[in-house]
């Protein structure tokens, strides 16, 4: 049967180990360091982590803590010094040749001789689709995040925050079972990124894709995630995960209840133990 | 995220592969084919040959090496040895033109082709050091020469299509005087001169019309028309004007320098930025003094750049006026008589002496520049 | 002392009025030069034989010398018309033959130079060893002289059997390619880490990334590229026609009139060879715009 134990490094309450079918992502005891010139740099240390399929992670933690490493990490972005990272069972390498995954980085990288249509289309097309296909998938992908009307205009015509939800069409337009987002909404306006939470999190009750998101803002990882990862700096190391207990569907308004703010004190609180 | 570096790895070793063979082939055939007294050709072999031992070694040796993956010391030697093995091989008969060319000679040079391109591809592969961004160009453009060398000499290149870089040194040697004089009459009078007066003249009229936008708008769209109409063209009016000497051909250098000098100035005046205007206009200075403490030095990144620009500018029209409008000595001179004469050293060494001027000149403005924008971007950035 | 004031930033204006104004002066300028230029020719040629002359006289004379030293506008242009519709076509006395001529090795030599550079810069964005190797003489070929090979190229090819347009286009080929390769590798490599990155989370391969990113985004650097290399092809194509003996060509035909002393031919060869300049530059700024039509203006 499931065994209780994990392979977590937090002291606190861990949830039960999902059977291995159902695990997204295993990171065993991965390890970054970069080699510098007076000292190396231990980004990650003996990291160890287990995200089952349909979960919304939040990785959150000061800068330099290596949430960021983490993610480049498993999507194959940045090599690791040692340990082992899984997705889906198999290298990151291999997962994404497989194109398991999605990637929405902190600015849009949208390119601004391609229509917001043709953006979307992007990775259909150099993933071997035909031309109709690929447009008909791109065009209900954008409808998805709300954009139909704009899809025959540029990039630089539209506003920071629809460019990153035309990037987050983007990611989802080839279905991928994961979706990895570093830190999207950091560069925009607290308004436009309320939206966008919430937006975001209804799209994934919606779909129940795998998620594995960077933030450094507290509320936001309480509202979006189902767990939450705190890390902390120097070694980059997990100091504790917690479960949430809020519901799996969520309104803006949520973020007034004790509830939430219970969580969000349990973070801020595990933030500050991993600063001793 | 990095880059082929496997793959050229493996190019590497396959043409390491591909020397050694050569090598070993070039050991069996006859390298050298000689003339006897009888009119009949002899073979000599590696073995009637002992220059060229050392020269198959030293290749063995670079080939060898290749095959396996080494770093910097490893890439150091395989360089040595290919040099080592390059320079023997010049010295055989049909590299120094005084017997033909057998089968392994040919071998040989295949091999040496080869270790050329690994030893580039080593060479460009070192980081680290300082020196090292240096040493690729620096290896391929000696390669080219001594392949110059090599093929024009074994391959019996007539000297009027192609002569060896051998020759042409001998030219330069020989012509020292010669060349001297054309340099002083293209470059120290027509081109120097030109430039300078061409700059200064642009930079005066810019500042002249700083305050007049009106001017600006009129004579803007026809300096940028300017620089689609071939100013060379205008040589044989500067002959008929100036003469045949230097001073037409500086004439038209100041004519292809006039128009960017006045547009970079321009622009440069117009770059200081509105905060640091607005800075002076709260402290009460006037036009002068905003022009000399603020748009003049804000100015100076964009002047230097117009210099830079214009000193090629300025050799390539002094040298080809001198194509067009007839004089009696100079640079470009030279280049053409001399061409038509078939006297193909010559018009080489002259080339050498102005690509030399060129590049020269450029490394002294980027010297200037460097201390005096050294504050701007575009320069900090390096 | 009157202040500059930054408040008042002068926008730019219209563009109409200041250009036509300068162009009037400038010709007024011209006409006055010519009389100043010409007027010893024209008193010496013209004037004192016939006996005494009066201010008009000198001044009209300066304007219809023969042979002047600076010929006046209203020569020029009728020396250029007269060459455009007085002879046939085909005819070297007609300046659109001689245009035809240095075209044709202009515009050949700027395909294949722009050709050649741009697979030279696809290649040198793509190899390490020629980008460290390669790429600094590339740029170090923009200081020096290239101009200055043509004669030695001209010989080397025509005692080889090549004549006609080809050693022509050759030079300009190789005027076109350094400004061309040099512009294409700066585009090439200038998508941001981020973009390249995310072509490395689609798995694409090295093509699609060339494709799908790198040639769109060095467009913009190679367009106004295009506008020097067709320019510079175009000095190239008529450096290139001295040596053959000044037969055909815009060129040529500058030689031929600096041979006989025929200034007002020198000087309508030199507008047409402007007019052409301007025809190919504007043509590839015309060009760009189109292909750039959807980008933004920053």
């Amino acid at each position: 049967m499931l065994n209780p134990l994990t392979e977590d490094a937090s002291p606190s309450v861990s949830p039960l180990r999902p059977p291995s079918a159902l695990r997204a992502v295993e990171v065993l005891g991965a390890s970054v360091v970069y080699p510098a010139a007076d000292a190396p740099v231990q980004a990650l240390q003996d990291i160890r982590l287990t995200i089952a399929q349909g979960e919304f992670i939040s990785l959150i933690g000061p800068s330099g803590c290596g949430k960021t490493t983490l993610l480049r990490v498993i999507a194959d972005l940045e090599p690791i010094s040692g340990g082992q990272v899984l997705v889906n069972g198999v290298s990151p390498r291999e997962a994404r040749l497989a194109r398991a995954y999605g990637y929405v980085f902190q600015a849009p990288a949208l390119f601004p001789w391609r229509t917001v249509l043709a953006n979307v289309m992007l990775p259909l097309q150099i993933q071997g689709r035909d031309r109709e296909a690929a447009q008909a998938i791109a065009r209900e992908h954008l409808g998805r995040v709300g954009l139909t009307q704009f899809e025959k205009k540029y990039p630089w015509q539209l506003s920071g925050g629809m460019q990153q939800r035309v990037s987050i069409a983007r990611a989802l337009s080839f279905e991928p079972r994961i979706l990895m987002m570093d830190e999207p909404f950091g560069a925009l306006d607290e308004i436009t990124r309320d939206g966008l939470n919430e937006q975001l999190q209804q799209l994934w009750c919606r779909e129940r894709r795998t998620v594995v998101f960077v933030t450094h803002s507290i509320s936001e990882a309480v509202y979006l995630s189902t767990r939450i990862v705190v890390m902390s700096p120097r070694p980059g190391r997990i100091v504790k995960v917690i479960e949430s207990t809020l519901p799996d569907e969520r309104h803006l308004g949520l973020r007034d209840t004790p509830e939430f703010m219970q969580m969000a004190h349990e973070v801020r609180e595990a933030l500050s133990d991993g600063h001793h | 995220m990095s880059t082929p570096t496997t793959t050229n790895r493996q190019a590497g070793q396959i043409t390491a592969l591909v020397a050694l063979a050569l090598w070993a082939m070039a050991a069996l055939q006859p390298l050298v084919w000689q003339e006897a007294a009888d009119g009949t050709r002899l073979p000599q072999y590696l073995i009637d040959l002992p220059p060229a031992w050392l020269a198959v070694l030293a290749g063995l040796a670079a080939a060898g090496l290749g095959l396996r993956p080494t770093a910097r010391r490893g890439s150091w030697a395989g360089i040595a040895l290919s040099s080592l093995a390059a320079l023997g091989w010049l010295q055989l008969p049909p590299a120094q033109a005084s017997a033909g060319a057998g089968a392994g000679f040919w071998l040989g040079v295949l091999a040496l082709g080869g270790l050329a391109l690994l030893s580039v591809q080593r060479g460009a592969a070192l980081e680290g050091r300082r020196g090292d961004q240096a040493l690729a160009p620096l290896l391929f453009g000696l390669w080219v020469i001594y392949a110059w060398q090599l093929l024009v000499v074994a391959l019996e290149v007539p000297r009027v299509l192609l002569p060896p870089p051998a020759l042409v040194l001998e030219a330069l040697r020989s012509h020292a005087a010669l060349l001297g004089g054309d340099f002083v009459q293209t470059v120290l009078k027509a081109v120097l001169l030109g430039w300078a007066g061409g700059s200064a003249l642009g930079f005066a009229v810019a500042v002249a019309i700083d305050r007049q936008p009106f001017l600006q708008r009129g004579l803007l769209p026809i300096a940028s028309l300017t620089s689609t109409i071939p100013l060379v063209g205008v040589a044989p009016i500067a002959v008929m004007w100036f003469g045949f000497e230097w001073p037409s051909k500086a004439a038209v250098v100041v004519l292809m320098t006039f128009f960017p000098m006045l547009v970079s100035t321009l622009a440069g005046l117009k770059s200081a930025g509105r905060l640091e205007r607005e800075l002076m206009y709260s402290y009460a200075a006037g036009y002068g003094r905003t022009l000399w403490s603020l748009r003049l030095p804000a100015a100076f990144p964009f002047v230097v750049g117009a210099l830079k620009v214009n000193a090629t500018l300025a050799l390539i029209g002094a040298i080809v006026a001198e194509f067009f409008g007839s004089p009696t000595s100079g640079l470009g001179f030279r280049i053409s008589t001399e061409a038509a004469r078939m006297n193909m050293a010559l018009v080489w060494a002259a080339i050498a002496v102005a690509a030399l001027t060129g590049s020269l000149a450029y490394a002294l403005l980027v010297r200037l520049e460097r201390r005096v924008a050294f504050w701007h971007p575009s320069v900090r950035s390096r | 002392m009157d202040t500059i004031d930054p408040r008042s930033d002068p926008k730019s204006g219209g563009r109409l009025l200041p250009l036509t104004a300068t162009v009037l002066v400038i010709v007024l300028l011209w006409y006055a030069l010519t009389v100043w230029l010409n007027g010893p020719g024209a008193i010496e040629r013209v004037l004192a034989p016939k006996g005494p002359w009066s201010w008009q006289d000198l001044v009209l004379s300066s304007w219809t010398l023969q042979r002047p030293v600076l010929p006046a506008p209203h020569q020029i242009a009728a020396d250029f018309w007269s060459s455009l519709v007085d002879w046939p076509i085909d005819s070297p006395r007609n300046l659109l033959f001689h245009v035809a001529v240095t075209g044709q090795s202009t515009l050949l030599g700027f395909a294949m130079g722009t050709a050649l550079g741009a697979v030279l810069a696809v290649l040198i964005v793509h190899s390490r060893t020629l980008d460290r190797a390669l790429l600094p003489w590339v740029v170090a070929s923009q200081t020096i002289p290239v101009l200055a090979i043509a004669p030695i190229v001209l010989v080397i090819l025509g005692s080889l059997g090549f004549s006609g347009v080809l050693p022509k286009a050759v030079i300009a080929m190789y005027l076109c390619f350094f400004p061309v390769a040099v512009a294409a590798v700066q585009g090439l490599r200038s998508p941001q880490r981020i973009e390249t990155e995310l072509m490395h989370t689609y798995a694409a391969s090295a093509w699609q990334t060339l494709w799908l990113l790198r040639l769109p985004a060095a467009w913009p650097f190679i367009f106004p590229a295009l506008r020097v290399g067709v320019a510079a092809g175009l000095v190239g194509a008529m450096v290139a026609e001295l040596p053959t003996g000044a037969q055909a060509g815009l060129g040529s035909r500058l030689l031929t009139g600096s041979y006989y002393g025929n200034t007002v031919q020198i000087w309508s060869a030199l507008l047409m060879a402007s007019l052409l300049g301007l025809l190919l530059s504007s043509a590839m700024a015309a060009l760009e715009k189109w292909a750039l039509r959807h980008r933004s203006r920053t």
